[in-house]
Protein backbone atom coordinates (compact mmCIF):
# COMPACT_ATOMS: atom_id res chain seq x y z
CA UNK A 1 0.00 0.00 0.00
CA UNK A 2 2.92 2.63 0.79
CA UNK A 3 3.77 2.39 -3.08
CA UNK A 4 0.29 1.96 -4.80
CA UNK A 5 -1.27 5.33 -2.99
CA UNK A 6 1.35 7.35 -3.81
CA UNK A 7 1.58 6.03 -7.60
CA UNK A 8 -2.35 6.51 -7.79
CA UNK A 9 -2.48 10.00 -6.25
CA UNK A 10 0.59 10.81 -9.05
CA UNK A 11 -1.15 9.27 -11.76
CA UNK A 12 -4.62 10.61 -11.23
CA UNK A 13 -2.97 14.42 -10.24
CA UNK A 14 -0.54 14.00 -13.79
CA UNK A 15 -3.78 13.24 -15.47
CA UNK A 16 -5.96 15.66 -14.36
CA UNK A 17 -3.47 18.23 -15.18
CA UNK A 18 -3.09 16.82 -18.97
CA UNK A 19 -6.76 16.48 -19.83
CA UNK A 20 -7.60 20.32 -19.11
CA UNK A 21 -6.14 20.93 -21.87
CA UNK A 22 -8.21 19.05 -24.26
CA UNK A 23 -11.27 18.67 -21.44
CA UNK A 24 -13.03 20.97 -19.99
CA UNK A 25 -14.70 19.44 -17.82
CA UNK A 26 -11.81 18.74 -15.88
CA UNK A 27 -10.43 22.45 -16.18
CA UNK A 28 -11.89 22.92 -12.92
CA UNK A 29 -10.29 20.21 -10.98
CA UNK A 30 -6.87 21.34 -12.54
CA UNK A 31 -7.50 24.36 -11.14
CA UNK A 32 -8.22 22.92 -7.65
CA UNK A 33 -5.03 21.18 -7.91
CA UNK A 34 -3.32 24.36 -8.69
CA UNK A 35 -4.65 25.63 -5.76
CA UNK A 36 -3.32 22.49 -3.46
CA UNK A 37 -0.09 22.43 -5.33
CA UNK A 38 0.48 26.12 -3.90
CA UNK A 39 -1.14 25.38 -0.39
CA UNK A 40 1.49 22.42 -0.41
CA UNK A 41 4.21 24.42 -1.39
CA UNK A 42 3.67 27.02 1.35
CA UNK A 43 3.32 24.13 3.96
CA UNK A 44 6.67 23.27 2.23
CA UNK A 45 8.63 26.57 3.27
CA UNK A 46 7.67 25.91 6.68
CA UNK A 47 8.85 22.27 6.80
CA UNK A 48 11.74 23.15 5.51
CA UNK A 49 12.43 26.09 7.95
CA UNK A 50 11.90 22.91 10.72
CA UNK A 51 14.51 20.85 8.89
CA UNK A 52 17.04 23.49 9.27
CA UNK A 53 16.47 24.10 13.05
CA UNK A 54 16.96 20.41 13.21
CA UNK A 55 20.11 19.87 10.85
CA UNK A 56 21.95 22.32 12.95
CA UNK A 57 20.92 21.20 16.20
CA UNK A 58 22.52 18.05 15.49
CA UNK A 59 25.44 19.46 14.21
CA UNK A 60 26.47 21.53 17.28
CA UNK A 61 25.10 18.38 19.83
CA UNK A 62 27.73 16.07 18.14
CA UNK A 63 30.18 19.09 17.33
CA UNK A 64 30.05 17.42 13.60
CA UNK A 65 32.74 18.96 10.93
CA UNK A 66 32.27 22.94 10.84
CA UNK A 67 29.72 22.66 13.73
CA UNK A 68 30.82 26.61 14.65
CA UNK A 69 28.95 27.87 12.18
CA UNK A 70 25.88 26.65 13.13
CA UNK A 71 24.98 28.28 15.81
CA UNK A 72 25.73 31.63 13.64
CA UNK A 73 22.90 30.29 11.07
CA UNK A 74 20.45 29.36 14.12
CA UNK A 75 20.71 33.04 15.05
CA UNK A 76 20.53 34.61 12.11
CA UNK A 77 17.38 32.86 11.29
CA UNK A 78 15.77 33.44 14.65
CA UNK A 79 16.76 37.14 14.64
CA UNK A 80 15.09 37.79 11.42
CA UNK A 81 12.04 35.27 11.98
CA UNK A 82 11.39 36.62 15.27
CA UNK A 83 11.75 40.59 14.26
CA UNK A 84 9.41 40.13 11.48
CA UNK A 85 7.14 38.36 12.95
CA UNK A 86 6.94 40.74 16.24
CA UNK A 87 7.99 43.81 15.16
CA UNK A 88 6.96 44.36 11.72
CA UNK A 89 8.59 44.19 7.61
CA UNK A 90 8.02 47.95 6.71
CA UNK A 91 10.56 50.10 5.32
CA UNK A 92 12.80 51.14 8.86
CA UNK A 93 11.43 48.68 10.87
CA UNK A 94 14.78 45.97 12.25
CA UNK A 95 13.88 43.38 10.02
CA UNK A 96 13.66 46.12 7.39
CA UNK A 97 17.04 47.12 8.25
CA UNK A 98 19.37 44.04 8.95
CA UNK A 99 17.71 43.02 5.37
CA UNK A 100 18.85 46.14 3.31
CA UNK A 101 22.30 46.67 5.40
CA UNK A 102 22.81 43.12 6.21
CA UNK A 103 21.64 40.38 3.96
CA UNK A 104 21.72 42.76 0.33
CA UNK A 105 25.38 43.86 0.83
CA UNK A 106 26.40 40.00 2.15
CA UNK A 107 24.57 38.14 -0.95
CA UNK A 108 26.08 41.22 -3.31
CA UNK A 109 29.40 40.18 -1.98
CA UNK A 110 29.20 36.51 -2.07
CA UNK A 111 28.08 36.86 -5.92
CA UNK A 112 30.79 39.57 -6.93
CA UNK A 113 33.59 36.83 -5.48
CA UNK A 114 32.89 35.38 -8.93
CA UNK A 115 34.99 37.85 -10.71
CA UNK A 116 37.60 36.58 -9.06
CA UNK A 117 37.45 33.09 -9.22
CA UNK A 118 36.43 33.80 -12.80
CA UNK A 119 40.08 35.35 -13.50
CA UNK A 120 41.85 32.90 -11.91
CA UNK A 121 40.09 29.48 -13.51
CA UNK A 122 40.37 31.36 -16.85
CA UNK A 123 44.25 32.33 -16.41
CA UNK A 124 44.72 28.34 -15.54
CA UNK A 125 42.23 26.54 -17.89
CA UNK A 126 41.50 28.84 -20.99
CA UNK A 127 44.66 27.51 -23.25
CA UNK A 128 44.26 27.24 -26.98
CA UNK A 129 45.37 23.71 -27.35
CA UNK A 130 43.49 22.41 -30.33
CA UNK A 131 41.27 24.54 -32.81
CA UNK A 132 38.20 24.35 -31.27
CA UNK A 133 39.45 25.61 -28.09
CA UNK A 134 40.77 28.53 -30.45
CA UNK A 135 37.84 28.93 -31.42
CA UNK A 136 36.25 28.74 -28.07
CA UNK A 137 39.17 31.34 -26.82
CA UNK A 138 38.38 33.79 -29.79
CA UNK A 139 34.62 33.86 -29.44
CA UNK A 140 34.79 34.45 -25.62
CA UNK A 141 37.50 37.38 -26.18
CA UNK A 142 34.72 38.97 -29.24
CA UNK A 143 31.94 38.46 -26.65
CA UNK A 144 33.86 39.69 -23.61
CA UNK A 145 34.89 42.77 -25.99
CA UNK A 146 30.98 43.44 -27.47
CA UNK A 147 29.39 43.15 -24.07
CA UNK A 148 31.49 46.50 -22.75
CA UNK A 149 31.92 49.98 -24.55
CA UNK A 150 35.63 49.72 -24.82
CA UNK A 151 34.83 47.09 -27.50
CA UNK A 152 33.41 50.03 -29.42
CA UNK A 153 36.19 52.46 -28.47
CA UNK A 154 38.31 49.70 -30.10
CA UNK A 155 36.73 48.54 -33.41
CA UNK A 156 33.03 49.47 -33.51
CA UNK A 157 32.06 46.42 -35.49
CA UNK A 158 33.10 44.40 -32.53
CA UNK A 159 29.62 44.50 -30.89
CA UNK A 160 28.32 43.35 -34.05
CA UNK A 161 30.15 40.42 -33.90
CA UNK A 162 29.54 39.50 -30.69
CA UNK A 163 25.49 39.90 -31.39
CA UNK A 164 26.11 37.66 -34.49
CA UNK A 165 27.61 34.97 -32.20
CA UNK A 166 24.90 35.51 -29.53
CA UNK A 167 21.86 35.52 -32.09
CA UNK A 168 23.59 32.68 -34.81
CA UNK A 169 25.66 30.21 -33.00
CA UNK A 170 24.52 30.51 -28.93
CA UNK A 171 20.84 30.12 -30.39
CA UNK A 172 21.51 26.97 -32.32
CA UNK A 173 23.51 25.42 -29.56
CA UNK A 174 20.79 27.03 -27.05
CA UNK A 175 17.54 26.06 -29.16
CA UNK A 176 18.77 22.10 -29.26
CA UNK A 177 19.66 21.98 -25.34
CA UNK A 178 16.01 23.28 -24.63
CA UNK A 179 14.33 21.24 -27.00
CA UNK A 180 16.44 18.39 -26.00
CA UNK A 181 15.53 19.22 -22.13
CA UNK A 182 11.69 19.01 -23.31
CA UNK A 183 11.65 16.29 -24.78
CA UNK A 184 13.41 14.54 -21.63
CA UNK A 185 10.55 16.22 -19.33
CA UNK A 186 8.09 15.05 -21.29
CA UNK A 187 9.32 11.28 -21.26
CA UNK A 188 10.55 11.21 -17.84
CA UNK A 189 6.83 13.29 -16.65
CA UNK A 190 4.76 10.42 -18.47
CA UNK A 191 7.03 7.87 -17.19
CA UNK A 192 6.35 9.35 -13.28
CA UNK A 193 2.48 9.64 -14.14
CA UNK A 194 2.82 6.06 -15.00
CA UNK A 195 4.66 4.03 -12.54
CA UNK A 196 7.63 3.32 -14.75
CA UNK A 197 9.77 5.89 -12.86
CA UNK A 198 9.99 5.33 -9.13
CA UNK A 199 13.01 7.23 -7.37
CA UNK A 200 10.74 10.44 -6.57
CA UNK A 201 9.46 7.92 -3.60
CA UNK A 202 12.49 7.66 -2.14
CA UNK A 203 13.33 4.22 -2.91
CA UNK A 204 9.96 2.63 -1.49
CA UNK A 205 9.36 -0.27 -3.12
CA UNK B 1 65.45 25.19 -15.37
CA UNK B 2 61.87 27.10 -16.21
CA UNK B 3 62.12 30.13 -18.25
CA UNK B 4 60.11 33.58 -17.67
CA UNK B 5 57.67 32.53 -20.32
CA UNK B 6 57.11 28.96 -18.25
CA UNK B 7 56.83 31.16 -14.55
CA UNK B 8 54.71 33.32 -16.36
CA UNK B 9 52.06 30.13 -16.24
CA UNK B 10 52.27 29.85 -12.42
CA UNK B 11 51.48 33.44 -11.51
CA UNK B 12 50.34 33.60 -7.66
CA UNK B 13 46.51 33.60 -7.57
CA UNK B 14 46.94 36.55 -5.19
CA UNK B 15 48.10 38.45 -7.80
CA UNK B 16 45.40 38.04 -10.37
CA UNK B 17 42.64 38.63 -7.27
CA UNK B 18 44.45 41.79 -6.43
CA UNK B 19 44.59 42.63 -10.23
CA UNK B 20 41.00 42.02 -10.29
CA UNK B 21 40.34 44.46 -7.44
CA UNK B 22 42.13 47.07 -8.51
CA UNK B 23 40.52 46.77 -12.04
CA UNK B 24 37.13 47.34 -10.54
CA UNK B 25 37.94 49.45 -7.58
CA UNK B 26 40.23 52.36 -9.94
CA UNK B 27 37.44 53.13 -12.31
CA UNK B 28 34.74 53.27 -9.63
CA UNK B 29 37.01 56.04 -7.62
CA UNK B 30 37.76 58.01 -10.09
CA UNK B 31 34.66 58.19 -11.94
CA UNK B 32 36.13 57.16 -15.50
CA UNK B 33 33.29 57.56 -17.41
CA UNK B 34 33.24 55.04 -21.17
CA UNK B 35 29.99 56.58 -23.51
CA UNK B 36 27.41 53.60 -23.65
CA UNK B 37 27.05 53.06 -27.55
CA UNK B 38 23.06 52.16 -27.80
CA UNK B 39 22.80 50.04 -31.58
CA UNK B 40 19.97 47.62 -32.72
CA UNK B 41 20.01 44.58 -29.73
CA UNK B 42 17.50 43.30 -27.66
CA UNK B 43 17.73 46.39 -25.13
CA UNK B 44 16.49 48.63 -27.54
CA UNK B 45 13.89 46.51 -28.20
CA UNK B 46 12.57 46.41 -24.73
CA UNK B 47 12.59 50.28 -24.86
CA UNK B 48 10.83 50.42 -28.23
CA UNK B 49 8.22 48.18 -26.59
CA UNK B 50 7.54 49.91 -23.57
CA UNK B 51 8.06 53.13 -25.42
CA UNK B 52 4.89 51.87 -27.55
CA UNK B 53 2.52 51.47 -24.43
CA UNK B 54 0.02 54.04 -24.48
CA UNK B 55 -0.12 56.37 -21.38
CA UNK B 56 -2.71 54.49 -18.89
CA UNK B 57 -1.55 51.11 -20.05
CA UNK B 58 -0.84 48.05 -16.68
CA UNK B 59 2.18 46.55 -16.96
CA UNK B 60 2.92 43.45 -14.08
CA UNK B 61 6.47 43.75 -13.01
CA UNK B 62 8.32 40.95 -11.20
CA UNK B 63 10.83 41.12 -9.47
CA UNK B 64 12.19 37.79 -9.13
CA UNK B 65 15.78 37.86 -7.86
CA UNK B 66 17.42 38.20 -4.61
CA UNK B 67 20.25 40.41 -3.26
CA UNK B 68 23.07 38.39 -4.62
CA UNK B 69 21.88 39.52 -8.31
CA UNK B 70 21.08 42.78 -7.05
CA UNK B 71 24.09 45.12 -8.47
CA UNK B 72 23.25 43.71 -12.31
CA UNK B 73 19.16 43.76 -11.73
CA UNK B 74 18.64 46.69 -9.40
CA UNK B 75 19.52 49.22 -11.80
CA UNK B 76 17.39 47.53 -14.58
CA UNK B 77 14.12 47.94 -11.84
CA UNK B 78 14.91 51.45 -11.31
CA UNK B 79 15.12 52.18 -14.88
CA UNK B 80 12.21 50.18 -15.81
CA UNK B 81 9.96 51.98 -13.55
CA UNK B 82 11.83 55.30 -14.23
CA UNK B 83 10.68 54.97 -17.60
CA UNK B 84 7.18 53.11 -17.15
CA UNK B 85 6.11 55.87 -14.12
CA UNK B 86 7.19 58.98 -16.72
CA UNK B 87 5.17 57.51 -18.86
CA UNK B 88 2.24 57.18 -17.12
CA UNK B 89 2.28 53.32 -17.22
CA UNK B 90 0.42 51.94 -13.96
CA UNK B 91 2.60 49.14 -11.89
CA UNK B 92 1.47 45.91 -10.78
CA UNK B 93 4.50 44.38 -9.02
CA UNK B 94 4.95 41.08 -7.43
CA UNK B 95 7.83 38.48 -6.98
CA UNK B 96 8.50 35.08 -8.10
CA UNK B 97 11.22 34.87 -5.10
CA UNK B 98 10.70 35.81 -1.71
CA UNK B 99 13.42 38.37 -1.44
CA UNK B 100 12.43 39.86 -4.56
CA UNK B 101 9.39 41.79 -3.18
CA UNK B 102 11.69 43.93 -1.14
CA UNK B 103 14.20 44.72 -3.71
CA UNK B 104 11.51 45.79 -5.84
CA UNK B 105 9.58 47.34 -3.22
CA UNK B 106 13.13 49.83 -2.36
CA UNK B 107 12.67 50.51 -6.53
CA UNK B 108 9.40 51.41 -6.91
CA UNK B 109 9.45 53.44 -3.67
CA UNK B 110 12.76 55.68 -4.47
CA UNK B 111 11.41 56.37 -8.14
CA UNK B 112 7.56 56.82 -6.96
CA UNK B 113 8.90 59.76 -4.43
CA UNK B 114 11.15 60.83 -7.12
CA UNK B 115 8.17 61.87 -9.97
CA UNK B 116 5.40 62.09 -7.66
CA UNK B 117 3.36 59.06 -8.23
CA UNK B 118 1.40 57.52 -5.68
CA UNK B 119 0.90 54.06 -3.95
CA UNK B 120 -2.58 52.08 -4.69
CA UNK B 121 -3.07 54.67 -7.58
CA UNK B 122 0.25 54.41 -10.00
CA UNK B 123 1.73 51.70 -8.40
CA UNK B 124 1.16 48.60 -6.12
CA UNK B 125 3.74 46.00 -4.45
CA UNK B 126 1.40 42.99 -3.90
CA UNK B 127 4.16 41.02 -2.48
CA UNK B 128 5.72 37.45 -2.75
CA UNK B 129 3.67 33.96 -3.32
CA UNK B 130 5.23 30.62 -3.78
CA UNK B 131 4.25 28.73 -6.38
CA UNK B 132 6.16 29.53 -9.41
CA UNK B 133 4.51 28.69 -13.01
CA UNK B 134 1.80 27.11 -11.50
CA UNK B 135 0.96 30.35 -9.30
CA UNK B 136 1.28 32.00 -12.77
CA UNK B 137 -1.24 29.68 -14.13
CA UNK B 138 -3.57 30.63 -11.50
CA UNK B 139 -2.60 34.22 -12.28
CA UNK B 140 -4.32 33.80 -15.81
CA UNK B 141 -7.46 32.80 -14.40
CA UNK B 142 -7.67 35.03 -10.98
CA UNK B 143 -5.55 37.55 -9.58
CA UNK B 144 -7.40 38.66 -6.68
CA UNK B 145 -8.10 35.45 -5.84
CA UNK B 146 -4.30 34.87 -5.17
CA UNK B 147 -3.35 37.74 -3.85
CA UNK B 148 -6.68 39.59 -2.26
CA UNK B 149 -4.15 41.98 -0.05
CA UNK B 150 -1.07 43.63 -1.44
CA UNK B 151 2.68 43.20 0.31
CA UNK B 152 1.55 45.74 3.22
CA UNK B 153 -1.87 43.94 4.26
CA UNK B 154 -4.22 45.80 1.94
CA UNK B 155 -6.96 44.48 0.16
CA UNK B 156 -6.53 44.97 -3.42
CA UNK B 157 -10.36 45.22 -4.30
CA UNK B 158 -10.09 48.69 -2.96
CA UNK B 159 -7.19 50.21 -4.70
CA UNK B 160 -7.49 52.27 -8.41
CA UNK B 161 -4.43 50.61 -9.62
CA UNK B 162 -5.88 47.23 -9.51
CA UNK B 163 -9.73 48.70 -11.21
CA UNK B 164 -10.10 46.22 -13.95
CA UNK B 165 -7.45 43.88 -13.75
CA UNK B 166 -8.55 40.50 -13.02
CA UNK B 167 -6.53 37.98 -14.73
CA UNK B 168 -2.38 38.49 -16.50
CA UNK B 169 -4.62 38.97 -19.67
CA UNK B 170 -5.65 42.35 -18.34
CA UNK B 171 -2.27 43.26 -18.80
CA UNK B 172 -0.90 44.87 -21.93
CA UNK B 173 2.59 43.34 -20.74
CA UNK B 174 4.67 41.39 -18.19
CA UNK B 175 8.52 42.41 -17.47
CA UNK B 176 10.02 39.57 -15.49
CA UNK B 177 13.82 40.33 -13.64
CA UNK B 178 14.67 37.28 -13.29
CA UNK B 179 17.84 35.75 -11.75
CA UNK B 180 17.10 31.97 -12.89
CA UNK B 181 13.76 30.09 -11.69
CA UNK B 182 10.93 30.50 -11.53
CA UNK B 183 11.43 33.96 -13.93
CA UNK B 184 11.73 34.56 -17.31
CA UNK B 185 10.95 31.09 -19.37
CA UNK B 186 7.97 30.31 -17.00
CA UNK B 187 6.53 34.01 -17.57
CA UNK B 188 7.20 33.14 -21.53
CA UNK B 189 5.80 29.51 -21.00
CA UNK B 190 3.04 29.81 -18.65
CA UNK B 191 1.99 33.80 -19.30
CA UNK B 192 2.67 34.55 -22.73
CA UNK B 193 2.16 31.42 -24.57
CA UNK B 194 -1.07 30.36 -22.99
CA UNK B 195 -2.64 34.22 -23.00
CA UNK B 196 -0.66 36.03 -25.64
CA UNK B 197 0.78 38.54 -23.55
CA UNK B 198 3.94 40.72 -25.06
CA UNK B 199 7.08 39.31 -22.51
CA UNK B 200 9.96 41.46 -21.55
CA UNK B 201 12.40 40.37 -19.87
CA UNK B 202 16.22 41.52 -17.57
CA UNK B 203 18.62 38.37 -16.54
CA UNK B 204 21.73 38.74 -15.38
CA UNK B 205 25.15 38.46 -17.92
CA UNK B 206 25.66 34.84 -17.59
CA UNK B 207 22.01 33.95 -18.33
CA UNK B 208 21.24 36.07 -21.34
CA UNK B 209 22.24 33.33 -23.68
CA UNK B 210 20.01 30.74 -22.80
CA UNK B 211 16.96 33.40 -23.28
CA UNK B 212 17.73 34.34 -27.24
CA UNK B 213 15.95 31.27 -28.37
CA UNK B 214 12.78 33.59 -27.18
CA UNK B 215 13.35 36.30 -28.82
CA UNK B 216 13.82 35.25 -31.99
CA UNK B 217 10.88 33.03 -32.04
CA UNK B 218 8.49 36.48 -30.69
CA UNK B 219 8.17 34.99 -27.44
CA UNK B 220 9.74 37.46 -26.14
CA UNK B 221 9.83 41.39 -26.94
CA UNK B 222 13.04 42.22 -25.34
CA UNK B 223 15.54 41.77 -23.05
CA UNK B 224 17.76 43.89 -20.65
CA UNK B 225 21.37 41.01 -20.34
CA UNK B 226 23.40 42.09 -17.56
CA UNK B 227 25.17 45.28 -16.63
CA UNK B 228 25.01 46.31 -20.21
CA UNK B 229 21.60 45.51 -20.41
CA UNK B 230 20.89 48.19 -17.35
CA UNK B 231 23.60 50.47 -18.73
CA UNK B 232 22.04 51.03 -22.14
CA UNK B 233 18.44 51.11 -20.31
CA UNK B 234 19.73 53.65 -18.17
CA UNK B 235 21.35 55.71 -21.47
CA UNK B 236 18.05 55.47 -23.18
CA UNK B 237 15.66 56.84 -19.95
CA UNK B 238 17.65 59.70 -19.60
CA UNK B 239 17.99 60.27 -23.15
CA UNK B 240 16.19 64.28 -23.54
CA UNK B 241 15.81 64.30 -20.06
CA UNK B 242 16.68 67.25 -18.20
CA UNK B 243 19.07 66.43 -14.73
CA UNK B 244 18.17 62.87 -14.53
CA UNK B 245 19.14 61.14 -11.59
CA UNK B 246 22.40 58.94 -12.87
CA UNK B 247 21.66 55.55 -12.25
CA UNK B 248 24.60 52.98 -11.31
CA UNK B 249 24.74 50.85 -14.18
CA UNK B 250 26.83 53.04 -16.42
CA UNK B 251 29.38 53.94 -14.03
CA UNK B 252 29.94 49.82 -13.56
CA UNK B 253 30.36 49.81 -17.20
CA UNK B 254 33.95 50.94 -16.61
CA UNK B 255 35.12 49.47 -14.31
CA UNK B 256 33.46 46.21 -16.22
CA UNK B 257 35.49 46.79 -19.49
CA UNK B 258 38.90 47.69 -17.30
CA UNK B 259 38.17 44.23 -15.08
CA UNK B 260 37.31 42.53 -19.50
CA UNK B 261 40.61 43.98 -20.61
CA UNK B 262 42.52 42.47 -17.25
CA UNK B 263 41.18 39.03 -17.31
CA UNK B 264 42.09 38.99 -21.31
CA UNK B 265 45.61 39.77 -20.71
CA UNK B 266 45.48 37.31 -17.98
CA UNK B 267 44.63 34.56 -20.40
CA UNK B 268 46.62 35.75 -22.94
CA UNK B 269 49.56 35.82 -20.85
CA UNK B 270 48.45 32.17 -19.86
CA UNK B 271 48.72 31.30 -23.32
CA UNK B 272 51.71 32.60 -24.40
CA UNK B 273 53.05 30.20 -21.41
CA UNK B 274 51.54 27.50 -22.55
CA UNK B 275 52.86 27.60 -26.08
CA UNK B 276 56.56 28.61 -25.19
CA UNK B 277 56.51 25.53 -22.57
CA UNK B 278 55.13 23.15 -26.08
CA UNK B 279 57.10 24.45 -28.29
CA UNK B 280 60.30 23.32 -25.53
CA UNK B 281 58.45 20.02 -25.48
CA UNK B 282 58.81 20.06 -28.86
CA UNK B 283 62.46 20.71 -29.16
CA UNK B 284 63.36 18.17 -26.13
CA UNK B 285 61.76 15.25 -28.67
Amino acid sequence: MRLVIPLMITFVAGMIMILQFFVPATQSMGESLQEWYMIVASAAIFLGAVNLIQVHTHKIRFKLKNWKYSPVTIIGFSVMILTGLFLGIEPGRPFDYMFSQMMVPMGATMFSLLAFFVASAAFRAFRASNWRATLLLVSAFVVMLGRVPIGTMIWDRIPLISEWIMQVPNLAGQRAVMIGAAMGMVATSLRMIFGIERSYLGGAD
Amino acid sequence: MATFLEKLGNIDRRIIFIMMALAVIIPLSIRMSLPIPIGEGPSKDMYDAVEALPSGSRVLLSFDYDPSTMPELQPMAIALVQHLMTKDIKIVSMALWPMGVSLGNEALIAVSDSLGREEYVDWVNLGYKTGGGVLIVRLGSDIKSVFPVDYDGNPVDDMPVMDGVNKLGDFEMIISLSAGDPGVPAWVMMAGDRYNIPIGGGCTAVSAPQFYPYLSTGQMIGLLGGLKGAADYETMVRIGVENAPAGTATPGMAAQSVAHLVIMIFIILGNISYLAGKKKKGRVK
